[in-house]
């Protein structure tokens, strides 16, 4: 009956992804003890999925919890996985995910902030430029000489970006940025 | 007790955590950094160790030990090497969610990280093939690792851990305290109890059923007697076709009425066909794996489908479902049938007579038939020889990986759960030796036979040692057909029929390789000599290798072939191994 089948070139059967992938941020608690980080990045790496943002620290310290916010990309099929694999790692408390948890909330986006030092190194002109832009993006200045400014700012991922684009003709030297911390809105927890 | 007699080294509270979990045999290889603990493992009587050959072969043993008894194996082997080669059994028991505690020796706390003799970054190499590990740096937390490493390996979805453990802790004097004084750790409480509403929801659905089918899983047996129990009772009670994985065989008996037999790759073509043209689906314990589904986006189409698990991230992995319910599969079912007797008016089961009736019309398709011969052993005929030799006995199977494995599955009948061990999800060639091995430990009177290939059992024959060693009377029944079968089946299916590499050229001579373990060694070669053999391998009460001769080019059907759907499988009759090599290798030439 079935014999006309041809086989295919593959012991697996791979189905074309049809959903479209889109951007989440998961705030997961868990216990701040030795390699829970790498649990949580090995899971990402060894399944196979992106992680665009990551910002690790200790949030209650006598409870030992750590708060990691990733910020990754999947179709909703992925995402749900994503979740229940992050809860299934032993030291993992809870994972939520902001996104999705602000649309229920009402709101289009959790709120997402990264900071940024921006070291600036020219004279002249672009040296007055990149002051005063920098107060136009409320950037604070927390080291200079008379060659360079060294720019701290905090905001949005886009603020962030639109800034640093602005300094790299003013003689932008180096970055560095603490990926997202984010929470929801209103007075509920996480 | 009091503070000074809580007082114990580490290599002490190692011992005393075991026997307080309950812990009655260990398969372990000793080696540097574990010597403190065989030390203690010299000076006491309660823990049995069982030294195997190879490390591997403790974990496989392990393994065995955990299936057929529902406890969990444990299993103790050294630093460096002696762990890398507990990974593939750690990965294997991840796969097949089979509980094991492995304790491994560590360089001493100031030597790690310096690329010591033996060191390597354990609980790094072990973390994604365990279900969760630790190194323990401090002896005060020893006890208290061990007691939570049982508990995570056993509870939830159970799966493997390892505790590393540095030389200098095992020598360190620290406080002992028992698992009754240990607190829980708060952030790993596995869900058990099904949600009751959708369990209701479930229920009404399946009483709606007209063309219903119940695919259940390993969960099942994991879950314990009383789920199988339960599951039986739920099928009789509902009249619904049954089939299952791999890794369930046996939670619900061959023997029943219900039983479609085996689904997915090369399961019976009533059960895969059941599954395809099913419209409610009810999936205990099982986790829509590749071998299972066929192509997703053909995998019974016109089914509501409800999953039951105690794994959330096993629920829509790889097929969605319309309910889910997460909990322990015998809480779950408990609820199910209760819920079943108390709101089912038919009594009747008339309304899935059609649905018999096409079933019935499958089942005649006789998908698992082949052609006996008079003076050639069809692999198919050994292993129903085999089952009708022993099943009035008690018996334990194991397999190691391949065609031979498929045959087992597909020939042997099993009536009870946790009388079936195989490598499922990894895999594994080499499991079926050591695992038998394990078995018999655990069942010192049974009759425990691993079903093996000839190329399968070099993978872990040296536990062939092991068992002589430690009296095990298990029975090795090779089904040698001089081939890696089921790569060269695929070669034949895919590759044109290049057989690269899947001719075994330099074969051992199985029966003198038996005697020279100190075994006896038994060869057959003609279908009329095979029960006498059979009851020989069974009558002797010592390790038997059977070396049982076997049609080379028999292949292993029926078969849903790649990117194919259940309802498309490759049947016996129209693919005898003449035509399909054949047929694929004219096409083979074209795709060339």
């Amino acid at each position: 009956m079935n014999a006309h089948l041809q086989p295919t070139g593959s012991a697996y059967f791979i189905a074309a992804e049809t959903q479209v992938a889109e951007s989440h941020t998961l705030s997961v608690l868990v216990d701040n003890e030795p390699g829970v980080l790498a649990r949580v990045i090995g899971l990402f790496s060894g399944r196979g999925y992106n992680i665009e943002s990551l910002t690790v620290s200790e949030t209650e310290h006598q409870a030992h919890l750590s708060r990691i916010t990733i910020v990754t990309s999947g179709t909703p099929h992925v995402m749900e996985q994503i979740k229940a694999q992050l809860e299934r790692i032993v030291p993992v408390h809870r994972v939520v995910d902001l996104t999705v948890r602000a649309k229920d909330l009402g709101h289009e986006r959790p709120l997402e902030r990264e900071l940024a030092l921006v070291k600036v190194s020219g004279t002249g002109d672009h040296r007055v430029e990149a002051l005063r832009l920098a107060d136009a993006f409320r950037a604070s200045v927390i080291d200079a000489n008379t060659e360079h400014f060294v720019f701290e700012i905090t905001g949005k991922v886009s603020k962030i970006d639109q800034f640093i684009a602005i300094m790299k003709p003013l003689g932008l030297i180096e970055v560095c940025r603490t990926g997202i911390a984010a929470m929801n809105r209103g007075p509920q927890g996480m | 007790m009091s503070a000074t007699e809580n007082q114990m080294t580490g290599a002490e509270i190692v011992l005393q955590a075991l026997r307080d979990n309950g812990v009655q045999h260990i398969f372990g290889y000793p080696g540097g950094a574990v010597l403190p603990i065989y030390d203690e493992i010299f000076q006491q009587e309660d823990i049995q160790h069982i030294l195997v050959r190879h490390e591997q072969g403790a974990g496989h043993a392990a393994e065995g030990y955990a299936r057929s008894t529902g406890k969990v194996g444990v299993m103790l082997v050294t630093s460096g090497p002696g762990a890398t080669n507990a990974v593939t059994p750690l990965q294997d028991a991840l796969m097949d969610s089979i509980p094991l505690v492995c304790l491994t020796g560590q360089v001493p706390t100031s030597l790690i990280g310096s690329d010591a003799f033996q060191e390597c970054d354990t609980v790094g190499i072990t973390r994604p093939c365990t279900k969760h590990n630790w190194l323990v740096k401090d002896v005060n937390d020893l006890a208290r690792v061990i007691h939570e490493a049982f508990r995570v390996a056993q509870s939830g979805r159970p799966g493997p851990v390892v505790v590393d453990i540095p030389k200098d802790i095992q020598f360190a004097t620290g406080t002992y305290v028992a698992p009754s004084a240990t607190s829980t750790r708060h952030a790993y409480e596995p869900k058990v109890q099904g949600d009751l509403a959708r369990i209701k929801e479930a229920v009404e659905l399946m009483q709606g059923a007209r063309r219903p089918v119940i695919y259940s899983g390993g969960g099942v047996v994991n879950s314990g007697p009383e789920a199988s129990h339960l599951l039986r009772e739920l099928v009789e009670l509902t009249g619904f076709p049954i089939t299952s994985t791999l890794m369930g065989l046996g939670a619900y008996p061959a023997s029943g009425k219900s039983w479609l037999g085996m689904l997915g790759m090369h399961g019976t073509y009533e059960a895969n066909m059941a599954m395809h043209d099913c419209d409610v689906m009810v999936c205990i314990g099982a986790r829509f794996d590749d071998r299972i589904t066929g192509r997703l986006n053909a995998f019974s189409p016109n089914s509501k489908k409800i999953h039951i698990d105690i794994d959330p991230s096993s629920i829509n992995k790889n097929v969605r479902v319309d309910i889910p319910i997460l909990g322990d599969v015998g809480r779950v079912l408990e609820d199910m049938v209760r819920l079943w007797r108390a709101t089912s008016k038919q009594a009747g089961k008339e309304h899935l007579a059609d649905w018999w009736t096409s079933i019935a019309r499958w089942r005649a398709r006789n998908s698992l038939a082949y052609k006996p011969h008079d003076d050639v052993i069809m692999p198919q005929y050994a292993i129903q020889r085999l089952y009708e030799l022993a099943k009035h006995r008690d018996t334990y199977i194991t397999t190691e990986v391949g065609q031979h494995q498929m045959w087992a599955a597909q020939f042997f009948g099993f009536e009870q759960p946790n009388r079936w061990m195989t490598s499922g999800g990894l895999g594994t060639m080499g499991y079926g030796l050591p695992a038998a091995l394990g078995v018999q430990i655990a069942h010192p009177d049974a009759l425990v036979i691993d079903i093996a290939g000839d190329a399968s059992i070099q993978m872990c024959i040296q536990e062939m040692s092991a068992a002589i060693q430690h009296d095990a009377p298990i029975k090795i029944f090779i089904l040698n057909n001089q081939y890696m079968g089921m790569v060269r089946q695929w070669q034949q299916l895919l590759h044109g029929n290049r057989l690269s590499n899947s001719y075994t050229e330099a074969m051992p001579d199985f029966v003198k390789l038996a005697e020279a373990y100190g075994a006896v060694g038994l060869r057959c070669e003609k279908p009329g000599d095979l029960d006498g053999a059979i009851e020989e391998m069974i009558s002797v009460k010592k390790p038997v290798i059977f070396d049982c001769r076997v049609a080379n080019l028999a292949n292993c059907f029926p078969m849903i072939p790649s990117g194919k759907a259940h309802n498309e499988m490759l049947l016996p009759d129209e693919a005898t191994d003449e035509v399909v090599a054949n047929a694929i290798d004219a096409k083979g030439r074209q795709l060339v």
